[in-house]
């Protein structure tokens, strides 16, 4: 539709009364030849008795870019002069320079709403009428064919049907960052292909993710692409391990994820979707497919995407994000590469050190109870657990020294041969003693119904500089 | 009638180029032989097997290791054996 270049152009809908307020007016104006042209967007018989362009597409609407009904606008040699938007009888009367306009109306009313503003409606114009801007090829699917069985076929999904990535709903997904969709995040292995805002937008839209989670994805797919995490070698290694994003500070709430009951299972969409979504872009931008570069011998449930918030309702309890170094208040996210979790129960310890070796002697299981300076391990404690060391007074680096000293054990016990155990430590770790984990190798967090003596271990990869290090990132906007 | 639908491709949009493997040398004599080790346990080993076994028939042989099984050997191992060697054999799995 090309738009009006000279006169009074206004703009109303049926279902507006404002707009059957003006509809005299309007018949005024249009009977005296002094409104060139009238758009109706939901009834091309409204006003009555007036000429008018049916503007149920909307297309002339968003060409105006028009916000509130009624709008009345002047334009002159195809450029706006002057606008009024609602009824205000000053404007009006300025506008078409009347003065007799609407003395029999009120002195003024609000409008109401465009349709071209409706929630949503704004992309789907922009897709039909504008310029979109999106620099991904697009893929049409005719009537009668299913586009979730198309998506199947293309091998872009992770097993589980994903939601279509219309123009729009990447639009739309787009709108939850102020990144430009052409920035480059960085380079997703194992291909090693740059991946760009609009890229992890199209994933983000087919794992389920509402715009506002698309901070945190953004941010979880920065920290998962940092060569110290090595998400090459958790993408190709035998071993069945994926990213575990864990996210802290105000976006949590902001954006409703769980930090409590059944945090690491299912019902909570931003949970559910933002791990989906890392997980969708490392297949389909990395190209990490199942069978070909990921040659996961077993794999794990988790490896379709594990994401949660921690739980920060206890101030005495320090953040995961604070303690690696992120500011309070400040929200942010920690990849930790992830086996396969399970739970550990302990329901009869209520002396604080006591639970500490009782969790020692489960994360010493991670990986072999024989291997040391080997693994990582996630120790999801829950509010329970936590309970008996806070009522001790113990703060989190009192429960991770703890731990991490009755993870100790002599050398002599993990060697080859050991214990009638072929598999252990090389002969040369017999002297000594040994901790479990490395330096930062054992990540701690809190979340989890507040009923329940027991926590979760989630056994990681290689860790370290030779394997994976997690990586905390801020999440900005 | 329901119309068609555009979908937004969420793929690198390019293809990996295919490269056909060389075929075998069809005698070993002269060649140096690469003997790559990527750190997984007991590669050195099967190594030391094979650089005794192809010592033995007056094959000239040279080793590599990557510095980690977790990562992707760096591009300064792959430049050497090119340089360095006509074929390769890879300690894969322990």
């Amino acid at each position: 539709m090309a738009l009006p270049t000279d006169g009074l152009v206004l703009v109303v809908k049926r279902d507006c009364p404002t707009c059957e307020l003006i509809a005299p007016v309007a018949k005024t104006l249009q009977d005296s030849n002094r409104l060139s042209h009238v758009l109706s967007q939901d009834d091309p018989s409204f006003p009555d008795g007036l000429d008018v362009i049916d503007d149920r597409e909307l297309e002339g609407s968003f060409g105006l870019d028009i916000e509130i009904v009624p709008t009345l606008i002047r334009r002159e040699s195809g450029t706006e002069t002057a606008r009024a938007i609602g009824w205000h009888r000053g404007e009006w009367q300025t506008l078409t320079g009347d003065d007799s306009l609407g003395l029999d109306l009120p002195e003024q009313q609000p409008g109401c709403g465009s349709l071209s503003v409706a929630p949503g409606m704004n992309e789907e114009l922009r897709v039909r009428f504008g310029d979109a801007g999106l620099k991904s090829r697009t893929v049409s699917v005719g009537y009668p064919d299913d586009e979730i069985e198309q998506m199947f076929d293309r091998g872009w999904t992770d097993g589980l049907p994903v939601v279509p990535p219309t123009p729009a709903r990447v639009l739309r997904m787009l709108d939850g960052t102020t990144r430009p969709a052409d920035d480059i995040i960085g380079n997703v292995p194992p291909s090693l292909t740059a991946c760009s805002i609009e890229k992890a937008a199209v994933n983000a839209v087919m794992a389920g993710c509402r715009p506002e989670y698309f901070p945190v994805v953004i941010a979880a797919l920065e920290a998962a692409i940092e060569p110290n995490f090595s998400w090459y070698g958790l993408l190709s290694t035998t071993m069945g391990v994926g990213p575990v994003v864990v996210v802290n500070g105000p976006v949590t709430k902001r954006i409703g994820m769980n930090w409590g009951m059944n945090v690491l299972g299912h019902g909570n969409r931003a949970n559910s979707t933002i791990g989906r979504a890392l997980q969708l872009i490392s297949s389909n931008v990395g190209g990490a497919k199942p069978g070909g570069i990921d040659r996961s011998t077993l794999g794990h449930p988790g490896k379709r995407g594990v994401c949660f918030a921690e739980d920060e309702t206890d101030e005495t309890w320090e953040s995961l994000a604070t303690s690696r170094g992120i500011a309070p208040d400040t929200s942010a996210v920690t990849v930790f590469a992830g086996c396969g979790a399970s739970v550990f129960m302990d329901q009869i310890s209520k002396d604080a050190g006591s639970l500490a070796k009782s969790l020692a002697s489960g994360l010493r299981g991670v990986g072999h109870p024989k291997h040391v300076q080997s693994y990582g391990a996630m120790l999801v404690l829950s509010p329970e657990h936590w309970q008996v060391f806070k009522r001790a007074g113990w703060s989190r680096s009192n429960v991770h020294e703890a731990i991490h000293d009755a993870s100790i054990r002599p050398g002599e016990e993990l060697v080859h041969g050991a214990g009638g155990i072929t598999e252990g430590m090389p002969l040369q770790f017999a002297d000594g003693d040994h901790a479990k984990f490395a330096d930062d190798a054992l990540v701690i967090t809190q979340a989890g119904g507040h009923a329940g003596l027991m926590s979760v271990i989630i056994p990681g990869w290689d860790a370290g500089s030779t394997g994976t290090i997690p990586i905390t990132k801020e999440i900005k906007s | 009638m329901r119309q068609s639908s555009t979908l937004v491709d969420p793929t690198a949009e390019n293809l990996s180029a295919e490269r056909h493997r060389l075929k075998p040398p069809a005698a070993l004599d002269g060649l140096t032989v690469a003997l790559l080790d990527i750190s997984k346990p007991r590669g050195d080993i099967f190594l030391d097997r094979i650089e005794e076994k192809l010592g033995a028939k007056g094959l000239s042989t040279k080793r590599y290791r990557k510095p980690t099984v977790s990562k992707k050997a760096p591009n300064e191992i792959f430049d050497h054996i090119v340089d360095e060697c006509d074929i390769v054999v890879e300690a894969l799995a322990d």
